[in-house]
C-alpha cells in the first residue's frame, strides 16, 4: 500500500515542474564561488606557471583539427574569474528562472579547468572522452526511458537493474549461441520484457507494493544470472558467452564534423536506437492519443477509467513495453560493448538510471541530459585514473554515485511524480 | 503445487446450523491449515521457493539433461537420475544446514563427536545473527514507511568502526567488547543518519540515496584496506589488520562451535525493537506517521525528525550486524564485507513482516538456506546462489498473499495481510 503525501509546497509548484526556492538559487551561487576559489588555489597558484597541458580534439573520421595547448595556470584563473561571476549574479539576483543553465554552465567551466590541472604536463584524449561519455550515458538512457515509460502510467519501475541484468545475461547468450547479434537485442527485450510483465503481474493484478516487488526483482535476477553463469555459461564459455560487439559505423559526412562528428554520429546500433528511441518516446506521450490516455492514467486513474480508458491494460502496456526498453539497454553491456557477460556487471547502473529519470523530470530529455551527466561522470573518473591525478582510485570510482545523491539532494529536492505513481488501482 | 487442497468435509460444514456447538477443535485446526493466514502463506512460499530451485537444479545440471533427453526410451532411468540428483541436492541442503543423521548417530552411539553433530546449526545460528540485527534494523524502517535499502553501506560502516576499536583500543574483555559493540552500533547511525537528514532536509529520496551509499562506502573501504593504519601491516592484499581476542564476541559452546555471543545479542536487539514498536512512545510516533503522516502531523507528531530518527536507529541496528559478523568470525576485514547480508535483510525484514519475531524466524529460514548452499556448492557443485534465487521467490509470494491464495487454492483470511507502507517519490 503506497501512501500520497500532499505537502504544502507540492501545491504551489507548477505542474511536473521543480520547487526552486531562492534559498536554493543562493546555495548554487555560493557553491560556485567556492569552486572559483578551488580553481584559483588549487588549479592556478598550484601549479608551476609554465605548466601547459595539451587537449587532443581529433579522431579518425573527423576532418582534423590541431590539438588545443592550454597554459595550465592562466587558464585556471580566467576560467575562475567567469565562474564567480557567474555564481555572483545567482547570489545577487536569486531569481529560480534560468537558474539551473547558469549553475551548469559555472560546472562545466569547473570541470574544464579541472581537466586541464589534471592533463598538466600531459595530453587528455578529449574527443575519447566526449565520446565515452555518449558510451556510458546509453545505458542510463534506456533504463530512464524504461522508468518514464512505467511511471507515466503510474508504475513505479524500480526493477530496472535487474532487467539490465537479465537483458545483459540473455543477449549476451543468445547473441554468442546464434552468432546473430540482433538475435542478442531480440532476447535482451524479451527478458526484459518477462520481467516487466512479471512487475505488472504482481502489482497490477494482486496489489503488491510495486517498490518492495522491484527490489525482489533485482534480487532474483542477480541471483539466478549469477547461478547461471556458474551453472552454464562459465563451462561453455566459447560457445554460449563470447558473442561479438556491434561495430561503430559511421554516418557519411555527418561523422566528418569536427569534434563532434566522431561523438555523435560514429557509434554503434545502441547509440543511434537510444536516440530514436528518446524521440519516439517523446513524441508519443506528448503528441498522441495514446500518450494523453497513459499520463491520465498515471495523474488520476479513477478519471481515466470514467471516460473509458482501461487502466490496467494501459499499465500493462506501458510497464511490459518499459521492460522491453530497459531490457535493450541491458543488451547493451555484453553486445554492446565488452563482449561478454559477468556476474552484477551493471553494478547499480540500473538505480543510477532511476536517478536519471527522476531529475530528468519524468520527461524524455530531461532524463537525456541527466543521464549525460552521470555518463561524463563516469568517464570523466576512468580519465582520472589514466592521467594519475594522485586521488587514490576508490574515490574517483565514487564519484558517479556522488554526484548522484548530490544531485538528487541538492538540486532535485522535492520532486513532483505523477500523482497516482506507486499507487495500485482497484474498480470499486 | 496442490498441497493444500481443502477436503470435501470441511465445506460442507462450513456454515453451520444457527445455535449449532461450535465445531471442534480439530476440525477448526484443519480449517486453519487452509485459510490464508500468516504462517500458512509462509509455508507454501517455502514449499513453492523450494519447487523453482529444484526444477532450477534440474534444467541446468548436465546428468538430470542427459537424463531428461532419455526419458522417452528408459523413462525408469531417467526419473531416477533426475530424483536422486534432486534428492542429493536437497539432502545436502539440510544436512549442511540442520544436522546429519549420520553424525548425530556416530555421536549418540559412540558418545563422541557431539560437536561435529551440532557444527550444522551452529552454522546457521552464525549466519542468522547478521540477519536479524539487520533485519530488524530494515523492518524499523518499513513500518515507519522509510525503506531503507541501505544495508550494506551501513553494515561495511559499522564493521570499520568495530575494527578501528578493536585493534586501535586496548582494554580487558568487557569493556573492550562493549565499546566495540557501540562503535559498530556508531558506524552504522553514521550511515544511516546521512539519507535521513538528507531526506528531511532536501527531499532527496532515501532509496536512492541509500543505494548509492552502498557502492560510496564499498569504495571507502576499498580505500581504507589498502591505506595504514587499517591495512595489515606487511600485507600488500587489501586485507585490515585482525583485531585482538579481546575485541571478539566470546563463542557460546566449546568444541570449535563458531555461535558466539552475537546471537544472543541478535535476539535481545530483536526483543527490545518488538517492545520499543508495540510500548515505546517514539515506537508508537514511528508507526502511526508511517501509517498516515497527515495525521500524524496533525497530533502534534514531526515527521522529518522522525524520519531522520528511524533511519538512523535502522542504520545503527545494521552496523551491529557488520559489528556481529567481524567481532564473532571473521576478525578482519577484506573487500566488499558482508556479501549479500545488506540486501538479504531486506528480504528478510518482508518475510517477517516487520515484526521482529517474524525477522528472527525468517532470519533462520535464510541463514539454513544459505549454511546449506555452501554445503550443497561444496558437495554437488550446484552453485551457491541458487539459494538467493530460492529466497526471492519466497519473498515475492510473501510479498503477494493474494497469489498464494490462487495457487493452493487457499481461503481468505484477514490476518494474511503484511502491513507494509512504501511512498512515492515525493512523499
Amino acid at each position: 500500500m503506497s501512501v500520497v503525501e500532499l505537502a504544502p509546497s507540492d501545491l504551489v509548484a507548477a505542474p511536473e515542474g521543480r520547487v526552486v526556492t531562492s534559498a536554493r538559487v543562493r546555495g548554487m551561487g555560493a557553491f560556485l564561488l567556492a569552486l572559483a576559489a578551488i580553481m584559483v588555489l588549487a588549479f592556478g597558484a598550484g601549479v608551476p606557471s609554465d605548466a601547459k597541458a595539451t587537449f587532443l580534439l581529433s579522431a579518425p573520421p573527423a576532418i582534423g583539427l590541431a590539438p588545443l595547448v592550454m597554459p595550465v595556470r592562466w587558464v585556471s584563473i580566467a576560467l575562475a574569474v567567469v565562474c564567480a561571476g557567474l555564481g555572483a549574479a545567482l547570489l545577487v539576483r536569486a531569481r529560480p528562472r534560468g537558474s539551473y543553465l547558469t549553475f551548469g554552465a559555472g560546472v562545466t567551466v569547473f570541470i574544464w579547468a579541472l581537466l586541464a590541472w589534471a592533463a598538466r604536463g600531459n595530453t587528455l584524449n578529449f574527443e575519447q572522452m566526449l565520446a565515452e561519455t555518449l558510451v556510458s550515458a546509453t545505458p542510463l538512457v534506456y533504463g530512464a526511458l524504461s522508468g518514464v515509460m512505467c511511471e507515466r502510467s503510474g508504475v513505479v519501475n524500480i526493477a530496472i537493474e535487474g532487467q539490465f541484468l537479465a537483458g545483459a545475461f540473455l543477449g549476451a547468450m543468445i547473441g554468442s549461441a546464434t552468432g546473430v547479434l540482433w538475435a542478442g537485442v531480440v532476447a535482451g527485450a524479451v527478458a526484459g520484457a518477462i520481467f516487466g510483465a512479471l512487475l505488472a503481474f504482481l502489482a497490477l493484478r494482486y496489489g503488491a507494493d510495486q517498490i518492495i516487488v522491484g527490489v525482489v526483482i533485482v534480487a532474483f535476477c542477480t541471483g539466478l544470472t549469477n547461478f547461471l553463469t556458474e551453472q552454464v555459461l562459465t563451462p561453455y564459455q566459447a560457445t554460449l558467452n563470447s558473442p561479438s560487439t556491434f561495430s561503430p559505423a559511421g554516418i557519411p559526412l555527418l561523422d566528418k564534423i569536427p569534434i563532434l562528428g566522431p561523438v555523435l554520429f560514429y557509434q554503434n546500433v545502441f547509440v543511434y536506437g537510444a536516440a530514436v528511441l528518446l524521440v519516439v518516446v517523446q513524441v508519443a506521450l506528448f503528441q498522441t492519443r495514446w500518450g494523453l490516455r497513459a499520463r491520465a492514467v498515471s495523474e488520476h486513474p479513477r478519471a481515466a477509467e470514467t471516460v473509458g480508458i482501461h487502466v490496467l491494460s494501459v499499465r500493462y502496456r506501458n510497464v511490459i513495453l518499459g521492460g522491453v526498453i530497459a531490457g535493450i539497454g541491458g543488451a547493451s553491456f555484453t553486445i554492446g560493448s565488452i563482449g561478454e557477460f559477468s556476474a552484477d556487471m551493471t553494478a547499480g547502473l540500473g538505480y543510477v538510471a532511476l536517478a536519471a529519470m527522476i531529475f530528468g523530470r519524468w520527461r524524455p530529455f530531461g532524463a537525456l541530459g541527466a543521464a549525460l551527466l552521470f555518463g561524463f561522470s563516469i568517464s570523466l573518473q576512468s580519465f582520472l585514473a589514466v592521467l594519475n591525478v594522485g586521488i587514490p582510485s576508490p574515490f574517483l570510482s565514487m564519484t558517479p554515485y556522488v554526484i548522484t545523491i548530490a544531485v538528487v539532494s541538492g538540486l532535485v529536492g522535492r520532486v513532483r511524480p505523477p500523482a497516482a505513481d506507486g499507487v495500485p488501482y482497484s474498480r470499486e | 503445487m496442490t498441497t493444500a487442497a481443502a477436503p470435501p468435509e470441511e465445506t460442507l460444514s462450513e456454515q453451520g446450523a444457527p445455535g449449532a456447538a461450535p465445531p471442534p477443535w480439530w476440525l477448526r485446526a484443519l480449517r486453519w491449515t487452509a485459510e490464508a493466514n500468516v504462517a500458512v502463506v509462509s509455508f507454501c512460499a517455502i514449499v513453492f521457493g523450494l519447487f523453482v530451485g529444484a526444477i532450477l537444479i534440474v534444467v541446468t545440471t548436465p546428468a538430470t539433461l542427459t537424463a531428461w533427453g532419455q526419458i522417452g526410451s528408459a523413462p525408469g532411468h531417467s526419473l531416477s537420475v533426475i530424483f536422486s540428483t534432486l534428492g542429493n541436492a536437497f539432502g545436502a541442503l539440510f544436512t549442511g544446514s540442520i544436522f546429519s543423521p549420520s553424525a548425530v548417530g556416530h555421536a549418540i552411539s559412540t558418545g563422541q563427536g557431539w560437536a561435529a553433530a551440532f557444527t550444522p546449526i551452529s552454522e546457521t545460528m552464525v549466519s542468522a545473527t547478521p540477519l536479524i540485527l539487520a533485519g530488524t534494523g530494515v523492518a524499523i524502517g518499513f513500518s515507519t514507511g522509510v525503506f531503507n535499502i541501505g544495508g550494506q553501506g551501513q553494515l561495511i560502516a559499522g564493521a570499520i568502526a568495530a575494527t578501528y576499536v578493536g585493534f586501535g583500543v586496548h582494554l580487558p574483555l568487557v569493556p573492550h567488547l562493549v565499546l566495540v559493540v557501540l562503535a559498530g552500533a556508531a558506524g552504522g547511525a553514521v550511515a544511516g543518519f546521512i539519507p535521513g537528514i538528507l531526506k528531511a532536509r532536501t527531499g532527496a529520496h532515501e532509496v536512492i540515496v541509500t543505494i548509492m551509499l552502498n557502492y560510496i562506502f564499498l569504495n571507502l573501504l576499498n580505500y581504507l584496506l589498502v591505506t595504514p593504519p587499517l591495512q595489515q601491516p606487511g600485507q600488500s592484499n587489501a586485507i585490515s589488520r585482525t583485531v585482538p581476542a579481546s575485541a571478539r564476541l566470546p563463542h557460546l559452546f566449546g568444541g570449535g562451535l563458531r555461535v558466539n555471543v552475537g546471537f544472543l545479542v541478535a535476539l535481545g536487539v530483536a526483543a527490545a525493537a518488538a517492545w520499543f514498536m508495540k510500548r515505546g512512545t517514539l515506537g508508537f510516533e514511528f508507526k502511526v506517521i508511517g501509517a498516515n503522516p497527515s495525521a500524524g502531523r496533525t497530533a502534534g507528531m514531526d515527521a522529518s525528525k522522525a524520519t531522520i530518527l528511524v533511519l538512523t536507529i535502522s542504520g545503527a541496528l545494521v552496523g551491529l550486524a557488520g559489528m556481529s559478523t567481524l567481532s564473532g568470525t571473521d576478525f578482519f576485514l577484506s573487500s566488499g564485507y558482508g556479501g549479500n547480508n545488506g540486501f538479504n535483510a531486506i528480504t528478510v525484514a518482508l518475510l517477517g513482516r516487520n515484526r521482529p519475531l517474524g525477522v528472527v524466524l525468517g532470519s533462520l529460514l535464510f541463514a539454513a538456506l544459505s549454511t546449506g548452499g555452501r554445503y550443497l556448492q561444496a558437495n554437488t557443485n550446484i552453485p551457491l546462489d541458487l539459494t538467493q534465487v530460492i529466497q526471492a521467490v519466497i519473498v515475492f509470494l510473501v510479498a503477494t498473499p493474494a497469489l498464494v491464495r490462487e495457487i493452493f487454492r487457499l481461503r481468505e483470511a484477514g490476518a494474511g495481510k503484511i502491513l507494509l507502507f512504501t511512498k512515492g517519490w515525493g512523499a
